[in-house]
């Protein structure tokens, strides 16, 4: 759980997320990611708030939150550079791309760098096709990824 | 008169650069006190001219790109709000032989106009198919969709009007309307393009599925990759929902319907549409056993229609034109056209949306151009990362559902992927299998272990471990998947895997046989 807050306001703060979503059919991924987007990550400790507000067993809810690639149960980096490692992207050099960032950050997929400025994950298409390889920095779409993108990518990531 | 520069929020556009295009174009009409405005359209989807700037004068809308922020200032200098002549400059935006002679149906407003404007989309033929399906009884407006041949373009190929008529004859007070935005096979980004670049055209499919079934709510379930078009979606929904459009009387009609945009969570499976349905109602992206059916027992157990944004998005012209327009056009059972996605290493990659029968040879080479690296082209894979990959020697295959299932291929959502004589076919299916181990959702056996066993087994092949055994087990393994999963992950992992061992043995033998390259 994140430090800087007490365990009082983080119930709190939980409790509110999921009153006001509640209501919704099907409320838990939109409960999980408002969540994930207010603490950056799912904490364990959120997940008996869930089960008891939805009136399902705390093996229900951590069922869905580790189903999910998108939500984590740590926090991630200062940022999350995603890259897209599927076909149309493999057609056009991504794994290059994939080694020469593992080599610059020295951190596999699933990693994230020691000062805490980055987080590598795979994604598997981000619908940038016919300008392959791709890759999104915090939400930020990047295509015909080449040394001089990266180049521009790592001034964003070490700001 | 004000002059309209279009700058594309297509989020491929993004990619390339649009953003600091559309700034450096803001700031030059402010500096120079010029009678200019800039709109944000869709694409046209012509990818290797993006960022595509278009200025509309007297004489049409005049084409420049690829336009880099840089490029700004020569073309204002050049003139290019009055047709000045520029080295960027493509003229006329539908003489683009790309685009002319495309058969744009579905994708007829994307990129032409803004994508969150009702005037616009009114302007361009918007809101005809559903004022024509609010002035019919529902079943006749599931004759007309019946009758014009469209089939599911998510990958089934189902016929949609059998599937609307399934749920009509349902007896619930409640129904649903579901659309899969789940769009996650390699070298498909129509449904990106549609949510991004014409989002009312699929609100108002979405209503008149919803009309013509008597479902009063809909869901949009969109993949999380796609930020830009949930946005679009959401906003687009908020201004429907103002004007009426959507709510307890959609334009004034005696019926109801209203929708809510969900994000998924990166799970590929999820666009499977049993998984769909969990995810949505909250569980793990587990497939359900069919039947029941989804028509019959889909969201909440409820009577429900998913459909993909593409099928959802081509309602509206068939209701507008008439079914006998639409089936007019394509082969076959093959009915109507079909939105084909040219990706990967081409040289003319994007969207061209055209009648079925095309051959892929035509698609490819004349269409797409060839590979973008120069060299030849070795294999395509058409259908997304279950799809099979086709030799130069079956080019001459029609784009259409049963030819490529007789060569052992799908279409699929109609992405192709190109690749060069670079790219080995062993690592192409050993990675077939690693993506079906990555997403199988875990239910069945042949998928979950099967997958795994996949990688294994191709591992061996590339380290000559046994080859011709471990070869005859891999298809045997592919064999027990194909017929024994549960959905299409497992159940299509195989086609990629086969179609690469059968077309390609030179790949898969235990020493590489490397080709010359001239």
């Amino acid at each position: 759980m994140n430090m800087r807050i007490s365990a009082g306001e983080f119930t709190e703060r939980s409790l509110q997320i999921i009153g006001d979503l509640k209501h919704l059919e099907g409320p838990m991924l939109p409960i999980l990611h408002a969540i994930q987007a207010e603490f950056g990550y799912v904490p364990e400790e959120v997940k008996p708030i869930i089960a008891s507000e939805l009136n399902l067993s705390r093996a229900e809810v951590h069922g869905v939150v580790t189903f999910y690639h998108d939500l984590r149960e740590h926090p991630a980096g200062r940022h999350v550079l995603k890259l897209c490692r599927a076909e149309a992207c493999q057609s056009m050099g991504s794994d290059r791309i994939a080694d020469r960032v593992r080599e610059l950050f020295g951190i596999d997929f699933h990693q994230t760098t020691l000062d805490g400025a980055v987080t590598l994950e795979p994604v598997y298409c981000l619908g940038l096709c016919a300008c392959a390889p791709a890759a999104m920095l915090d939400g930020e779409v990047y295509g015909r990824v080449d040394e001089h993108c990266l180049d521009e990518i790592i001034t964003e990531v070490r700001r | 008169m004000t002059v309209a520069i279009f700058v594309p929020r297509d989020a491929a556009a993004l990619a390339l650069g649009a953003e600091k295009v559309a700034k450096a174009i803001t700031q030059e009409i402010a500096a120079r006190g010029l009678d200019a405005k800039v709109v944000r359209n869709g694409s046209r989807g012509m990818f290797w001219l993006e960022p595509l700037v278009e200025v509309r004068n007297g004489h049409g809308r005049v084409a420049y790109g690829p336009v880099k922020a840089s490029d700004v200032k020569g073309l204002f200098d050049a003139g290019f709000l009055t047709g000045g002549d520029h080295p960027l400059c493509l003229g006329l935006t539908k003489d683009i032989p790309f685009l002319r002679q495309q058969t744009r149906l579905t994708f007829s407003r994307c990129g032409v106009t803004d994508p969150l404007s009702l005037d616009d989309y009114r302007q361009y033929q918007g809101l005809k198919g559903l004022e024509k399906a609010l002035s019919m009884a529902p079943a006749e407006v599931v004759k007309e969709v019946t009758d014009s041949g469209l089939r599911g373009r998510g990958g089934a190929g189902f016929p949609t009007g059998i599937k609307w008529k399934t749920v009509l004859d349902a007896a619930d007070p409640q129904k649903y309307i579901v659309c899969n935005a789940d769009e996650g096979d390699s070298a498909t980004f129509a449904d990106r393009m549609i949510m991004e670049g014409d989002p009312f055209v699929l609100i108002e499919g979405m209503i008149i599925a919803g009309v013509a079934t008597g479902a009063t709510k809909g869901y949009v379930y969109i993949r999380s990759e796609y930020p830009h078009a949930i946005e679009t979606m959401t906003e687009a929904v908020e201004i429907a929902r103002v004007a009426g459009i959507l709510g307890p009387s959609v334009m004034g009609s005696a019926h109801a319907f209203d929708m809510e945009i969900r994000s998924g969570a990166g799970a590929y499976v999820c666009g499977e549409e049993t998984s769909l349905l969990n995810s949505l109602e909250g569980k793990r992206g587990i497939v359900r056993a069919k039947p029941p059916l989804p028509a019959l027992k889909g969201f909440l157990g409820r009577p429900t229609v998913v459909n993909n944004v593409i099928s959802l998005a081509s309602v509206p012209v068939i209701m507008d034109r008439g079914a006998a327009f639409y089936r007019d056009f394509g082969m076959g059972r093959s009915r109507g056209t079909i939105p084909i996605q040219i990706a990967g290493n081409v040289k003319y990659g994007g969207l061209y949306e055209t009648a079925f029968g095309l051959s892929l040879g035509e698609i490819v080479d004349h269409i797409g151009g060839g590979t973008a690296s120069g060299r030849p082209v070795k294999a395509v894979q058409v259908g997304g990362p279950l799809g099979a990959y086709f030799p130069r020697a079956l080019f001459d295959t029609p784009f259409d559902y049963e030819a490529f299932a007789a060569r052992d291929g799908l279409i699929g959502h109609a992405g192709i992927t190109v690749f060069d004589d670079t790219v080995d076919m062993l690592k192409q299916a050993r990675f077939a299998m690693e993506f079906c181990a990555i997403e199988s959702c875990g239910k069945c056996t042949p998928c979950r272990i099967g997958s795994t066993r996949g990688v294994e087994t191709a591992d061996k092949i590339a380290q000559g471990v046994e080859p011709e055994k471990n070869k005859a087990l891999l298809a045997d393994l592919c064999n027990t998947m194909k017929f024994g999963s549960l959905c299409a992950l497992g159940g299509f992992t195989p086609y990629p895997v086969m179609s690469a061992m059968n077309h390609f043995p030179e790949d898969f033998a235990p020493t590489p046989f490397i080709e010359a390259a001239e």
